[in-house]
């Protein structure tokens, strides 16, 4: 396979993920909060890859979250909180071998500082939907429902990414 | 896995970095005249709005069960007020409920547009916006092909939904009333003073506004129902329109103007079919007020 022809799988695979988020999964939601697919592809990538990639990933998968209606918000918020993500968790990859549990805690960093970095820029550019307090009770929901959705989105998405590209190549 | 350089990676995180930091600044300036990133945003709509309704569309067995099934926190309440709606629906559900909902959430719709005289273009909600987002916005099946677009009247049933914000080809965003960007000049319908309605982020079925009256002299009671006030126009917001009724009335000397709460008639957690007003009909309210022997 080409590379052009990686990146294409890889983006329908965003385009998918983030689709489903908004439209299926929205029905499943608790107190509102969505299960972030998109963010757990961008984990699931990190896992497989690296930072360098799992940012790239993060940047594009926050990228089609912010344009993709219904979203309203200021784009570039969801594209920075992600490519953060992607990287952290990528570098946090590389200093342990992933088990179990070492997924499922990434999963939850991971879900907290995505949400927070989003909630932050929020509160910087004065989006007035951001309260402290409104952060205070979606962000925990979110790092909880993030957690729930992990076996049946990461080992999925860790599987594909990996049969798309061979670890030697990068 | 080996290590991945650090030189590279740090240089590939910082680009990123500053991507995301271009985009927010371009975007965040956005004013009523748009923003540079508004193509991209309308790309986004016309490639994904299609995709999500299907995905909606696909869905809609499951997401049947329904407008029962939208929070699974709220499901509690609901259950009680589920057994009793369960009976007489059985027989209705099993001939695809969905669809006589629909059709009949269509048929009030209707018979409101009808009354107003106002034209209506049906709807239905393929998407939602996340809390995680802190907005509430949905997405509706039908655009700029349907003769939708931004600053419309969005409604339901029940009474006033949002408007709409901007709009795609086949799709459009739709900012609900309970979104804390939204605000709507409000009127009583008991006492017909005026005042403004904030959302104030909810989402779900407890969802409340806050209604601020101008003349602190008046103050609202529980049960009084709030209507739309109207632009100049009729965009974004129609006169008249049902919004919701107050619960709560809080007044505190030290504050100039009344607050009290109002919960809306809509209940955004099972949001389906919508109507988007797209023309506020023949003006007869206006020639008909005209003095009789004026002319």
């Amino acid at each position: 396979m080409t590379t052009a022809a990686r990146a294409m799988a890889v983006a329908v695979l965003i385009v998918v993920t983030v689709t489903l988020q908004v439209s299926i999964f929205a029905n499943l939601s608790i107190r509102g909060v969505v299960p972030d697919l998109a963010l757990l592809v961008v984990i699931a990538a990190a896992l497989v890859r690296g930072p360098d990639y799992a940012a790239i990933v993060g940047f594009v998968a926050g990228l089609a979250l912010d344009l993709a209606p219904p979203a309203d918000a200021t784009a570039g918020r969801w594209a920075l909180a992600f490519v953060v993500v992607g990287y952290l968790t990528g570098l946090a990859r590389q200093e342990s071998d992933v088990s179990l549990l070492g997924t499922v805690a990434m999963v939850a960093a991971g879900a907290f500082i995505g949400t927070s970095v989003y909630a932050l820029s929020g509160l910087v550019l004065g989006d007035p939907g951001v309260s402290v307090r409104s952060a205070f009770s979606v962000v925990p929901v979110a790092v909880g429902y993030d957690v729930l959705a992990t076996p049946f989105v990461v080992p999925l998405v860790v599987l594909l990414v990996r049969r798309l590209e061979p670890a030697e190549r990068w | 896995m080996q290590p991945t350089d650090p030189r590279r990676s740090r240089a590939v995180l910082g680009l990123l970095v500053l991507a995301s930091l271009t985009i927010i600044t371009v975007d965040a300036r956005r004013d009523t005249a748009g923003s540079p990133v508004d193509p991209l945003r309308t790309a986004a709509a016309a490639a994904l709005g299609p995709i999500e309704g299907m995905a909606a569309s696909v869905a809609t067995p499951v997401a049947a069960i329904p407008n029962y099934f939208g929070d699974v926190s709220a499901l509690r309440q609901q259950n009680a007020h589920l057994e009793k709606a369960n009976a007489r629906l059985t027989t209705r559900l099993r001939a695809s409920a969905a669809n006589a909902h629909r059709t009949a959430e269509l048929r009030r719709i209707g018979m409101f547009a009808d009354q107003k005289g106002y034209r209506v273009v049906p709807a239905q909600v393929v998407a939602l916006g996340p809390a995680q987002a802190f907005s509430a916005t949905v997405t509706i099946d039908a655009g700029t092909d349907d003769g939708v677009v931004p600053d419309l009247t969005v409604i339901n049933a029940d009474g006033l939904v949002g408007r709409v914000v901007s709009a795609g080809p086949q799709t459009a965003t739709v900012l609900l009333v309970t979104d804390a960007k939204s605000v709507i000049g409000a009127r009583l319908s008991e006492s017909m003073e005026i005042g403004f309605l904030s959302g104030e982020g909810q989402l779900g079925s407890d969802a409340a506004l806050k209604l601020s009256l101008i003349d602190h002299t008046v103050s609202p009671q529980a049960g009084d129902v709030v209507l739309t006030w109207g632009s100049r126009g009729g965009a974004p917001y129609l006169p008249g329109i049902p919004v919701g009724s107050v619960v709560k009335v809080h007044s505190s000397p030290a504050e100039l103007t009344q607050t009290a709460e109002v919960r809306p008639y809509v209940d955004f957690s099972s949001l389906d079919v919508v109507g988007v007003i797209t023309s506020p009909g023949n003006r007869t309210t206006k020639s008909t007020a005209m003095p009789a022997g004026g002319r």
